[in-house]
């Protein structure tokens, strides 16, 4: 808990090797015999589980330190190689060093003046802020100028070719090297030429990359696991050393008894074996040593390595106490920076309350109700109390009262969860910074957390079984610095396109399209209960007619919006028709807000939507974050209300169109049929016309795709001549809450052709999709064209084309996240350490320069509109007010004179243009465990 | 044969400039940078080779400014340091 000392700055970190002198002073005991445990389940004496070695039985003291487990670090112990090995880690290393120096003398392969050019370029390159990659990438130069050598400067001996027989086994020009040899080959380079390959001869001499002493873990890295049956289970590493120590044992017993020489080099590889596989299991060129069952051994590199290594899982990657995780739900009733905790997530969940003299009676009260207080209301109870000396007591049913007692000024009390508390709120994969946001608990009973409908678009959390961390702060700067930064209303701008990521979904759109879309009228009852869920209590003056009071849902509308909004645009379901009408549209699409008046249009996606909302983004960037909280919070209760007022379903009813349009896309499909039929007709008389850049059977299928793409869209205009503004799904479509009116024209008219990599089906069986046709058949319905809709059903041949579709799908999106997955776990790597310093500069952590402005224009991508600085529009509408006139004539001077301003000053770029062939959406059903 | 090809004439290649000894101190100064804070940018880079043969020798441990055209500001104005290389 409290920090003492100084904090210092590291400023580098030199890496040396373990000299056979230092692993030997380190070791704890000299490590002689294989077996581990005597006949009584004693640790042997210098043995691998010797006593020294650390403790890891509850209740021994170490022989070493007198510790007890867990107080004990555990000690090293060693072995003493009969014969040298090398090292696999260094195998590269020891390459080079004896390519690059003489094999009698020693000496670096390089004239005095050469090596001391070299030893220039280092210092020059230290001088201009090289890092130590660009001095390895010298040292690696020097070396390899060096290896060109062919005869020693020095001694004038001529130099051999030195191959590396993987992965361990060095030659000279086809004759072995033992590691005997290779040894004193590294004992003779002097420490002077060391300095240019980049070895501090301080701190390591190059021979001791060949072992002579191995070092033994301490017992605590490799604990022996006793079973339910009594029996024990060792380690990998120690089975491996096992093995290391038996071959070791065998090799100087053979050695000393004189054995032949080819026997005593057989032992000599096998112990290289094993060291080699103790270190590295997964080396390429041996085979990996396996446990007795035939499952390969977990020696150190594999401890190391990897997603699940060391580093990855256990170093980066933190686990955490004051964490929860449950299943998710929607509450529409929070506000969009709430959080619905369970009682018993936060019973279990502590905030530490430092006692100070003011707060010491609540304290005690708190700690007194105990760990679980009863009653109907939630109260906070105590879970531990921190004394002032450290000590942790835990808080029971029985004690409370008395520990209650003892707390005074100085005690840290751990109380639960209250509502009001800031916690980060987080779902998995967190992509972007909006998938950790800081919300305010509220305790509320049954166990799921909920949050407001509007927070599902950047935590892309849906409710099909989604499940949510929530972590609690735990110091006062974590709170604060989470209450300025991380809280849900300072994300509703997203730095990656500068408009809002937080907006109304699905009903929030439909229901105040329904609310405000023409002249809808509610009547006192129905305003009240719309009003109600905002609890304001004054509605507007109503407009009277017959003798009975209305309220239009527009006035109802402009209640939540701030008294001086000016705004205009188009909404979502703006027909783009030419020339736009403005305020007399009859689509109500023209929307125009003044003096926080909805005066006319719609109030759709466009207006309140997440991505999209107008309203959203203006009023958190000129109101601020709270403003825009508390409008989001209220139009989505609004909408929620008037789309329960109305009442709003949709069937597979809404996509009933009359006999008669059935009739007419049946004629359209078959028309479309016969003029394929035509195309490839005369394709096959040779008659097709060539296109410029395309081979014959290319014109023929672009050809075919032209009419069919059209046959579809004739579909789907016969079925929405059918389907208005009266019908359910089409007003969702409209209005951007859900679906398109592609999905309703498939439903209804026709679903079309279906592809896999953009190209009509053509694989399956030869020259054919599937027997049900001939040979070489080039029609419509052999190809995957889908003239049925979804409503009518498809016939077995349409319903498998339509399966292939989608299955493309599925496998696209399975290839594109694991794909961007791993793009995105290099970016972040990469990325890391930077940031923006004080200048606007963004640095690394060793401050050097990355950009000089960050951006290169400094702008913060979340303030920024839609990535410009400043949004010119915006201002000149400020400026212009109602005058329509001026403000069509700047767009007609902005198209005219500067030929750059081709966009219109109404319209949002969209997000993506829609998708012109529609594959099939499978929706991946719900989250993780489904078993 | 053909002219050698300039790269620095090539439309996505940023303009490089080569700084006077005065002038890159300057800039250093404005900046509050020491020369081992910036970008590096090494000798046997084409960009370089071509500045060398137009501007003079370049020399390691030589500011180049690069004005680059940037998206987001019109136009962008970066250094780097010449390394080795």
């Amino acid at each position: 808990m409290n920090v003492t000392g100084v904090t210092k700055r590291i400023a580098a970190i030199k890496f040396a090797h373990l000299s056979p002198d230092e692993i030997r002073k380190m070791s704890a005991t000299k490590i002689i015999t294989a077996d581990t445990y005597d006949d009584d389940g004693f640790p042997i004496d210098m043995g691998l589980m010797d006593p020294h070695l650390g403790v890891i039985e509850p209740g021994l003291r170490c022989k070493t330190c007198g510790k007890k487990v867990d107080e004990c670090p555990g000690h090293f112990g060693h072995i003493d190689l009969a014969m040298p090995v090398i090292h696999v880690g260094y195998v590269k290393e020891i390459k080079k060093l004896l390519q690059s120096t003489c094999r009698s003398c020693g000496r670096l392969l390089l004239t005095g003046e050469q090596a001391e050019e070299y030893r220039k370029q280092r210092d020059r390159m230290e001088e201009l802020g090289g890092d130590t990659l660009d001095t390895a990438g010298i040292s690696k130069e020097t070396a390899k100028d060096a290896a060109s050598r062919t005869t020693c400067p020095h001694c004038g001996t001529v130099q051999l070719k030195i191959t590396l027989d993987k992965p361990t086994t060095f030659r000279e020009e086809g004759h072995k090297l033992t590691p005997k040899e290779v040894r004193e080959r590294l004992e003779r380079i002097p420490d002077e030429d060391l300095v240019s390959l980049g070895i501090d001869p301080l701190v390591s001499r190059p021979e001791w990359m060949v072992l002579t002493a191995l070092p033994v873990p301490p017992v605590t890295v490799r604990p022996s696991i006793t079973l339910d049956s009594g029996d024990r289970s060792e380690d990998d590493v120690t089975h491996k050393l096992v093995d290391v120590l038996r071959i070791n044992q065998r090799l100087r017993e053979n050695r000393d008894a004189g054995a032949p020489q080819l026997i005593v080099e057989d032992l000599w590889e096998l112990l290289q074996y094993h060291v080699t596989t103790y270190f590295d299991n997964q080396t390429s060129g041996i085979p990996p040593a396996r446990h007795r069952s035939g499952r390969p051994l977990k020696t150190l590199v594999q401890r190391l390595k990897g997603k699940e290594g060391r580093f990855r899982s256990n170093l980066s990657g933190k686990r955490v106490n004051f964490s929860a995780r449950t299943v998710i739900s929607p509450d529409p009733m929070l506000s969009i920076n709430e959080v619905g905790v369970p009682v018993e997530a936060a019973r279990e969940l502590t905030v530490p309350i430092h006692v100070t003299e003011r707060n010491l009676a609540q304290a005690k009260e708190m700690c007194a109700r105990g760990p679980a207080p009863a009653g109907p209301a939630y109260r906070p109870g105590v879970n531990y109390v921190i004394r002032s000396d450290g000590r942790r007591i835990k808080v029971t049913d029985k004690n409370a009262e008395t520990v209650a007692e003892t707390i005074e000024a100085g005690y840290t009390v751990e109380r639960h969860l209250l509502d009001g508390d800031i916690v980060l709120f987080n779902r998995q994969p967190s992509l972007h910074r909006m998938s950790i946001m800081a919300h305010e608990v509220r305790v509320m009973p049954f166990k799921t957390f909920r949050f407001n409908l509007c927070v599902c678009p950047p935590y892309n959390a849906d409710f099909d079984g989604d499940e949510m961390n929530l972590h609690v702060l735990q110091s006062e700067e974590a709170r604060a610095e989470a209450k300025v930064l991380m809280r849900v209303q300072e994300h509703i701008l997203s730095p990656r396109f500068g408009g809002p990521v937080i907006g109304g979904i699905h009903d929030h759109i439909t229901g105040s399209f329904l609310l405000t879309h023409k002249d809808s009228k509610f009547t006192k009852e129905e305003t009240l209960k719309i009003l109600e869920k905002i609890g304001t209590v004054n509605p507007p003056k109503p407009k009277v007619i017959d003798g009975k009071e209305y309220w239009t849902g527009k006035q109802l509308f402009s209640l939540i919006l701030p008294t001086d909004l000016h705004m205009t645009f188009k909404a979502s379901i703006c027909q783009r028709c030419d020339p736009c009408k403005k305020e007399k549209c009859e689509h109500d699409a023209f929307v125009v807000i003044r003096r926080g008046r909805l005066l006319v249009g719609t109030i759709d996606e466009k207006a309140i939507g997440a991505f999209k909302g107008r309203i959203v983004d203006k009023l958190s960037r000129d109101y601020g974050p709270d403003k825009a909280r508390i409008f989001i919070d209220s139009a989505t209760k609004l909408a929620i209300g008037a789309i329960m007022v109305r009442g709003f379903t949709t069937g597979i009813a809404d996509e009933d169109i009359p006999d008669q349009a059935k009739r007419e896309i049946d004629d359209a499909m078959q028309q479309a049929k016969l003029k394929v039929e035509e195309h490839v007709g005369a394709y096959r008389r040779g008659e097709l016309e060539q296109m410029p850049g395309r081979s014959l059977e290319e014109t023929l299928e672009v050809e075919i795709m032209k009419v069919l793409g059209k046959a579809r869209d004739t579909a789907g205009q016969i079925a929405g001549r059918h389907l208005g503004l009266e019908n359910s799904a089409v007003i969702m479509a409209r209005c951007g809450a859900r679906g398109s009116m592609l999905n309703l024209s498939q439903m209804a008219g026709a679903i079309g052709q279906q592809a896999v990599r953009g190209e009509r089906l053509s694989r399956g069986y030869w020259n054919r999709t599937l027997p049900h046709f001939k040979k070489g058949d080039l029609g419509s319905e052999a190809r995957g064209f889908i003239k049925n809709c979804y409503k009518s059903g498809l016939t077995p041949t349409e319903y498998f084309f339509h399966s292939m579709g989608g299955r493309e799908g599925l496998v696209d999106t399975a290839v594109r996240t694991s794909r961007s997955g791993y793009m995105q776990r290099r970016l972040i790597n990469a990325l890391e350490d930077l940031k923006v310093m004080q200048d606007g500069s963004v640095r690394n952590t060793a401050g050097t320069i990355i950009q000089l402005s960050y951006g290169e224009d400094g702008i913060d991508p979340c303030r920024s509109v839609q990535g410009d600085p400043v949004d010119v529009d915006d201002i000149i509408l400020e400026v212009l007010g109602d005058q329509g006139e001026l403000i069509a004539k700047v767009q007609e001077k902005g198209v005219v004179s500067y030929g750059i301003q081709d966009r219109d000053l109404l319209e949002t770029p969209s997000e993506e243009a829609e998708q012109e062939v529609e594959e099939p959406e499978f929706e991946g059903g719900g989250g993780g465990e489904e078993m | 044969m053909a002219e050698e090809f300039n790269v620095l004439e090539h439309e996505l290649v940023p303009e490089h400039h080569l700084l006077p000894e005065k002038e890159a101190e300057k800039i250093l100064k404005e900046l509050k940078l020491t020369k081992d804070q910036l970008p590096k940018i090494r000798l046997a880079d084409p960009c370089i080779r071509a500045l060398d043969v137009i501007a003079g020798p370049v020399e390691e441990g030589m500011i180049v400014k690069i004005v680059r055209r940037s998206s987001t500001s019109g136009v962008s104005v970066a250094y780097r340091l010449v390394v080795r290389g």
